[in-house]
């Protein structure tokens, strides 16, 4: 099977500094993949690098190549409007927009698609049903959305990165910033996103990584350590230092 | 090692309480002693008459200051439509594109420059550039001077409340595959709506009290101020400075301490409208 996102020979700069050191990762389709590893290994750098989001900083820049559906996104000819439709990120702290439920979900759904009123209003109940909020603000569409709880805020931001109708979703320790029972519903939340979409998440909770994902990669300083399905990362690891890692010796 | 005494600590401790407590008695004691006198000079001037008749000349009796407030308001919200856009915008330019490097440093310290030019300066501009060449005394010239304050004001609070919201939403919008330009207008900009507002109503009533460059490009008036682009025009702050000063009859006297009521009861209203109104909306989120 081909994979989802290939990531070949990826080096990442800031600046002089050299943070990635030749990456190379294969993401499956329909999949949960979790990246751990102590802070400051490079985890959000690699992921950042799959929306390009990291382009909004000069001084910032990648070598080598990131395939999507085999076509490399890193060349100059992609759409950068498009890629990051097709790719969604949800960031560490929930960011909801500055307006209505309603509008956060709508608004991805207006920048990239022509659609009437009414289908809009479909599209944005059946977005906040896939992200398992719509029970809690189906009476409050109108009210604005930084008046939810972190979780809420959260599963909102999940459904606006649904609604623009993704391939991949990235999410940058999504659940660092929330309390543990908001946490569990997101990630049973991710497990059902897995049927419709390529999950990619970086967690620095390893029983979060173990608990929810199909495959693992541990890095350390800015290399990809080792990479695996899940179960052997924590069971039978090949390394030393993922074990040293996963059995709390460092990190 | 020694130890300090608790004593001195506390001592310490009382006397710098006593200090910043007794610092913001005096302040106080000022604001409340002008505002007084404001209040008991004024009052007297102040009838239905005072808000519906139009200026008269000296020694003529029965004058109001109609005309004054009318042409204050047009002075002021024409300065408006002539900074705001062009500030706002110069503001995003400073804080969402700072790669653009020597053409932001420029700007930033034209705009801290601009800031501390006194406004009698900015009067006299705007009379060599407006007033003489086009032979007359104009509220419309009056306007472009105060604009001319504003500008820097409004561009420096846009650049400070867009340098509060969070780099997270910026990203987040970006992410979802929107331009930069309409991230910033549609997102950062709504996100720091309320403190580009407060900034926008701070800046204009901060030059609705501005006499300077109006003696140079407004002037004055007795009549309504209907000839706007070609005429003097009548203006609370000229008015207050000529009947306060120049004239030599009671009731002028009088009846420039009661614009003066006028026009600080507009500038209290408008600061406590935009606190009471924003706060709410805050709270809501």
């Amino acid at each position: 099977m081909q994979a989802k996102i290939e990531a070949r020979d990826i080096c990442f700069y800031y600046g002089d500094h050299q943070a990635l050191f030749n990456n190379f990762l294969s993401v499956e389709k329909n999949k949960i993949t979790a990246v751990i590893g102590p802070s400051g290994c490079g985890k959000s750098t690699h992921l950042r690098i799959y929306n390009r989001i990291f382009e909004l900083y000069r001084n910032q820049r990648v070598t080598g190549k990131l395939l999507l559906d085999g076509v490399d996104i890193l060349g100059p000819d992609t759409d950068i409007l498009e890629l990051r439709r097709r790719i969604g990120m949800i960031f560490q702290k929930p960011t909801p927009f500055p307006m209505s439920v309603f509008d956060n979900v709508a608004y991805p759904l207006r920048l990239h698609f022509k659609l009437s009123r009414s289908e809009i209003a479909d599209r944005v109940e059946d977005a906040l049903k896939s992200a398992s909020i719509w029970d809690e603000v189906k009476d409050k569409l109108s009210s604005s959305g930084l008046a939810l709880s972190g979780g809420q805020q959260q599963r909102l931001c999940i459904a606006r990165a649904i609604a623009a109708e993704p391939e991949v979703i990235l999410m940058d320790e999504p659940t660092s910033a929330i309390d543990p029972v908001a946490t569990l519903k997101i990630e049973e939340l991710m497990v059902e996103l897995r049927k419709r979409f390529t999950v990619m998440i970086v967690t620095h909770n390893m029983q979060q990584a173990a608990r929810i994902s199909d495959y693992t990669a541990f890095f350390h300083k800015g290399e990809i350590v080792e990479y695996n399905d899940t179960k052997t990362i924590f069971t039978n690891p090949k390394c030393k230092k993922t074990e040293d890692y996963i059995t709390g010796r460092f990190g | 090692m020694k130890k300090k005494t608790l004593f001195w600590r506390k001592l310490n401790d009382r006397f710098h309480t006593l200090f910043s407590a007794a610092s913001v008695f005096i302040a106080v004691t000022g604001m409340i002693l002008v505002l007084y006198t404001v209040v008991i000079r004024g009052m007297d001037a102040v009838s239905l008459d005072f808000f519906l008749n139009s200026s008269r000349p000296y020694g003529v009796e029965g004058g109001g200051i109609a005309n004054a407030i009318l042409g204050s308001v047009m002075i002021t919200v024409f300065a408006a439509v002539l900074a705001i856009p062009p500030a706002v915008l110069a503001g995003i330019f400073l804080s969402e594109y700072p790669d653009a490097g020597r053409a932001v440093a420029v700007l930033r310290f034209a705009a801290n420059v601009m800031m501390g030019v006194p406004s009698v300066l900015v009067g006299l501009f705007v009379y060599v550039i407006i007033v003489v060449p086009s032979g007359h005394f104009s509220g419309f010239a009056a306007s472009v001077s105060l604009a001319v304050i504003m500008f820097p004001l409004i561009m420096r609070t846009t650049e400070d409340m867009l340098g509060m919201v969070p780099n997270s939403l910026r990203e987040s919008s970006l992410a979802l595959g929107m331009t930069k330009m309409r991230s910033i207008l549609c997102i950062v900009c709504r996100s720091a709506r309320n403190g580009l507002l407060t900034g926008i109503l701070l800046a204009v009533a901060r030059v609705s009290g501005e006499t300077a460059p109006l003696l140079f490009t407004a002037m004055f008036a007795d009549a309504w101020p209907s000839d706007f682009f070609t005429r003097p025009t009548a203006n609370m702050p000229v008015l207050i400075t000529e009947y306060t000063t120049n004239s030599p009859f009671a009731e002028m006297h009088t009846a420039g301490w009661g614009a003066s009521l006028v026009i600080t009861a507009a500038v209290l209203a408008v600061n406590i409208v935009t606190r009471i109104v924003f706060r709410e909306k805050n709270n809501a989120g």
